[in-house]
């Protein structure tokens, strides 16, 4: 006698505790195992790429910190790329190193609240969200002393950074280097050798190169499942050709890697902002521009490795001091692409852990 | 009246009072009048002791986690109970409209009332114990029973889907749990020779912790499942299914639903302490107070569990159910059987070598249970990620 | 073993028990700020002021809002103007600074102060008699002339000579009117093409 199953259809809605945003899913369950996943987004669309048209060039700098805001400073940095590309402008060398160190700090932010939120979702009870809170906090306090903001930075400027360090900067950040990797070291031993947490995510999930490639994902997810591709140094912007670095390259794509390879990411940042720290030497942070920057008509696009993919604003400029376009490559919404293959076959608890390890960020995806 | 009660001293001074003032023919209202001023200084006990374990809980877990817990209500914020069942009962009870109501209204008061039912059992300290039942452990375990079919009325009762998930995945898990308990339970009762809590306490010569370690191990983890604690909390996992088979309640009956959670973990440690730690015997003249420190240490534990370690997947808690604790648990009483059959006066120099060797067993069952794993999904300890050295330039 | 990663995990959990907690008890205890934090409550010289609105241009929001009539004053150098309105509504500021990274004469500086909630929303717009009357805190956010001066504006107010500018200190092609200690820092360098 066969029993008559039916698939039921869960809907994750935007209101949920761990769905990293308003990010709604759909979710046609049988029994247990996910048989069909249909993502909506767009419930945080603010229409930052139409507002961008509105706004002249250095105004759309406090858009583009809204993005994925919690890494605002490679945010900025993307765009800043793209419109001194459109002049064929650098930065002069300190502003160089400055970005570095900027990006380099909000990439450490970025995936110690990446790592947090994913073991929120295991349900570790937030005690290593509370550590990486901790940690980041310092982060923040550097941000603070550097452009007196911590979360919606604004501190890159069209021609380099807005303003040089503080005198107090350079002992802070000091110490934070010192004790920052006893920390992650600590943070490690809490999760990495973990049996529930191998239990939960190593093999879940796994994506294979092909189909990451396929999926045209970026950043440390695509690095997990073994191609070794990182803009920093495929196509070096800034001072990244002047650091000496590792790309962390995972084996199997699977949830665990994907957590690996940014706690590894982490230490590879501590590094290159002790190099910059030592190569930095005093100058002019910003090359002089005019105040309301007018390009040439053209257009440019210049990605840039943000912790959470390649991000990369494509800017038309038509000869006037506002963009004509501005169109934004979003990671994290691109690196949506591979949900169904990422969790059809999976339970319900590794549907969560699974978008706790993709690591996207709604403001991103929805702009 | 009342025969069974006349142990407790507190119960036989206040029958002599009240059959002093109303006699023997109304010896039934004596009883009841000795019998209710047990009862309130019991239940009222046990649940302002829950509440202010909430208190301990958050202040504690701020505490792991390099914060502060609540702090504000009252002096170091132990009003904060308070406070929360205040707020509850300012809520509004809402009953949706397809639910069941009289299941709906009857699942919060049957999950409380086993937890209370049990303390009936449970030794606190000298000549504190309300009955001396010569079957208490089966008592324990009848009770204990009706806290999962309480989860299942208030799931079923909810009619929503969220809740009929949860409570699914937690009645499958609390059956489950319950066999390997009831083994540990009856290991128990045969090494002190009876099933009465109180003769399990006195014939502690050393605790039996120390005699038959894998079974306490395995009442840990079994009692952890059964009361929804970490890592076994899949059917409160808020960030999966919201509140599982708690989504549809608000107010009191919400509040009776967490305070019968909170209470049950000091159960839990009280029947903990009974069996393997030795009750109350070693310190007898403020023996509950020993007692009392005991339960909080096996609540300390309880949380130190919680705050560190993430939670499993059902099935692999069925996993363990089934394939790691109901045969370590058979062995486990198969050991102590042979054990006590061999000794059978359990007298101290006994005890201790029944005691090395249980621990053998443990270590065997440890390295077994390992290999096992390892085999299973070729898992190593460590980490794959490696990283790739690119040439600079 | 099975466990001795849950083990270690434990291990940092006890420990962190024993260390301090990181909690800073508001609000009897605030975070010290850094001095160049872009706070509310902007401080505004009127005497430095000439009305050329060039911060309710740059604000991306627009929410500045300014009222000038002709005066008397500076004739020859061109006339300043009376400010009549000076609003700026704070109920969609983002304290992003532009306006403050705009403003030519140093007249307009972030605050420090991060508590301005009020219970009306009409409350919240900042007019100019408040900009007027209210004790002068400005951050040391791009003014780096306050910075040389160790200015803290939590423990000093300022006044219009303090906040008053030297040249760019960064901008190449004026190196000679820099101080001495700061000309080293200023050689040129990225020319605009």
């Amino acid at each position: 006698m066969t029993l008559h199953t039916q698939p039921v259809v869960v809907n994750i809605g935007p209101h949920h505790p761990s769905t990293h945003g308003v990010f709604r899913m759909r979710l046609t369950f049988d029994g247990e195992n996910i048989v069909d996943v249909e993502p909506v987004v767009g419930y945080l669309h603010r229409g930052t790429e139409k507002l961008a048209e509105e706004r002249h060039y250095t105004q759309v700098i406090t858009l583009t910190d809204r993005l994925d805001y919690v890494a605002s400073m490679t945010n900025n940095e993307a765009y800043v790329l793209s419109c001194e590309r459109l002049v064929g402008l650098e930065a002069p060398e300190r502003g160089k190193y400055l970005r570095v160190i900027a990006a380099e700090l909000q990439r450490i932010v970025s995936h110690l609240i990446g790592t947090g939120f994913f073991l929120q979702d295991l349900g570790a009870f937030a005690t290593p969200l509370m550590y990486c809170m901790r940690e980041r906090e310092r982060i923040l306090d550097l941000f603070e002393m550097l452009c007196g903001a911590r979360i919606t930075v604004s501190y890159m400027r069209i021609g380099g950074v807005f303003q040089d360090a503080p005198d107090e900067f350079w002992p802070a950040l000091r110490k934070l280097l010192d004790e920052l990797p006893r920390y992650i070291d600590e943070l490690e031993g809490l999760i990495t050798t973990n049996e529930i947490v191998l239990a939960r995510t190593k093999g879940v999930s796994p994506v294979t190169p092909e189909q990451a490639i396929n999926g045209s994902w970026t950043g440390p997810v695509l690095r997990s499942t073994g191609v070794d591709w990182d803009l920093r140094k495929a196509a070096p912007y800034d001072a990244y050709d002047k650091v000496a670095f590792d790309v962390v390259v995972g084996e199997n794509g699977d949830n665990y890697d994907r957590y690996l390879v940014r706690i590894r990411e982490i230490r590879e940042s501590i590094r290159i902002v002790e190099q910059c720290v030592k190569q930095i030497e005093p100058g002019p942070v910003r090359a002089t521009t005019a105040m309301l920057f007018k390009p040439p008509p053209g257009e440019a696009y210049v990605p840039v490795e943000a912790p959470k993919g390649e991000l990369g604003f494509y800017l038309v400029s038509d000869g006037s001091i506002k963009p004509y376009r501005c169109h934004i490559r979003a990671p994290s919404f691109i690196n949506l692409s591979l949900l169904r293959e990422m969790m059809v076959g999976w339970k319900m608890s590794d549907a969560i852990v699974s978008l706790g390890s993709l690591d996207f960020n709604m403001g991103e995806v929805d702009r | 009246m009342g025969d069974l009660l006349r142990e407790n001293t507190l119960y036989g001074n206040i029958y002599d009072w009240a059959i002093g003032i109303v006699g023997e023919d109304l010896a039934w209202l004596a009883y009841t009048v000795a019998v209710m001023a047990i009862i309130l200084l019991v239940v009222n006990a046990f649940l302002a002791m829950g509440t202010l374990y909430t208190w301990a809980e958050r202040r504690i877990i701020g505490r792991f986690q390099s914060r502060v817990g609540p702090n504000r209500v009252g002096p170091f914020g132990l009003l904060q109970a308070i406070a929360d069942a205040v707020k509850l009962l300012f809520k509004e009870d809402i009953v949706p409209r397809a639910a069941d109501r009289i299941v709906f209204n009857l699942a919060p008061i049957a999950m409380l009332a086993p937890s209370v039912m049990a303390l009936a059992v449970i030794p606190f300290g000298q000549t504190s114990y309300l009955a001396n039942l010569n079957i208490g452990l089966l008592y324990l375990i009848a009770t204990s029973g009706i806290a999962s079919l309480a989860v299942m009325m208030a799931g079923y009762a909810s009619s929503n889907r969220y809740a009929m998930f949860g409570a699914m995945r937690a009645v499958a898990m609390l059956i489950s749990y319950e066999i390997p308990l009831v083994m540990v339970l009856l290991a128990v009762a045969l090494l002190a020779g009876s099933m009465s809590l109180v003769d399990v306490m006195t014939s502690q010569a050393i605790p039996f912790l120390l005699v038959t370690p894998l079974g306490a191990i395995i009442f840990f983890l079994a009692i952890s499942a059964e009361l929804n604690r970490s890592p076994f909390d899949i059917t409160e996992a808020e960030s999966e299914l919201i509140a599982g088979y708690l989504t549809e309640y608000s107010g009191m009956k919400f509040g009776v639903f967490y305070l019968a959670e909170f209470a049950n973990v000091l159960l839990a440690g009280a029947i903990f302490s009974t069996l393997f730690l030795g009750g109350w015997p070693w310190w007898t003249p403020l023996s509950h107070v020993w007692f009392l420190v005991k339960v909080m240490a096996f609540a300390f534990i309880a949380i130190w569990v919680r705050s560190t370690i993430p939670r499993f997947r059902i099935d692999q808690i069925m996993v363990i159910a089934w394939k790691v604790l109901f045969p370590l648990s058979l062995v486990n009483v198969a050991a102590i059987a042979i054990e006590v059959v061999a000794w059978p006066e359990r007298t101290l120099p006994q005890l201790v070598i029944m005691g090395i060797i249980n621990w053998g067993i443990t270590a065997v069952a440890t390295v077994a249970v390992t290999r096992a794993w390892r085999a299973s999904n070729g898992l190593r300890v460590s980490p794959s990620a490696r990283a790739v050295r690119l040439e600079v330039g | 073993m099975y466990g001795s990663g849950m083990m270690k995990g434990f291990g940092v959990t006890i420990r962190n028990l024993f260390r301090k907690p990181v909690t800073v008890q508001y609000p009897e205890e605030k975070v010290r700020q850094s001095s160049r934090f872009r706070g509310q409550e902007f401080s505004w010289f009127e005497d430095r002021c000439t009305g050329c609105a060039s911060c309710a241009k740059y604000c991306p929001l627009g929410i500045i809002r300014i009222v000038t009539s002709p005066s008397d004053r500076h004739k020859q150098d061109g006339a300043d103007f009376n400010i009549d309105v000076f609003d700026i509504d704070q109920a969609r500021c983002m304290y992003c600074g532009l306006c403050v990274e705009a403003c030519p004469y140093d007249a307009l500086h972030m605050g420090t102060n991060f508590e301005g909630a009020q219970l009306r929303r009409q409350d919240l717009v900042i007019t100019v008699d408040v900009l007027r009357k209210r004790a002068k805190h400005p951050s040391t956010w791009y003014r780096p002339q306050l910075e040389r001066q160790d200015f803290d504006p939590y423990k000093q107010e300022a006044d219009m000579q303090t906040v008053a500018r030297e040249p760019y200190y960064w901008h190449p092609k004026r190196p000679a009117m820099l101080p001495e200690s700061a000309r080293k820092e200023a050689t040129a360098d990225g020319e605009y093409k």
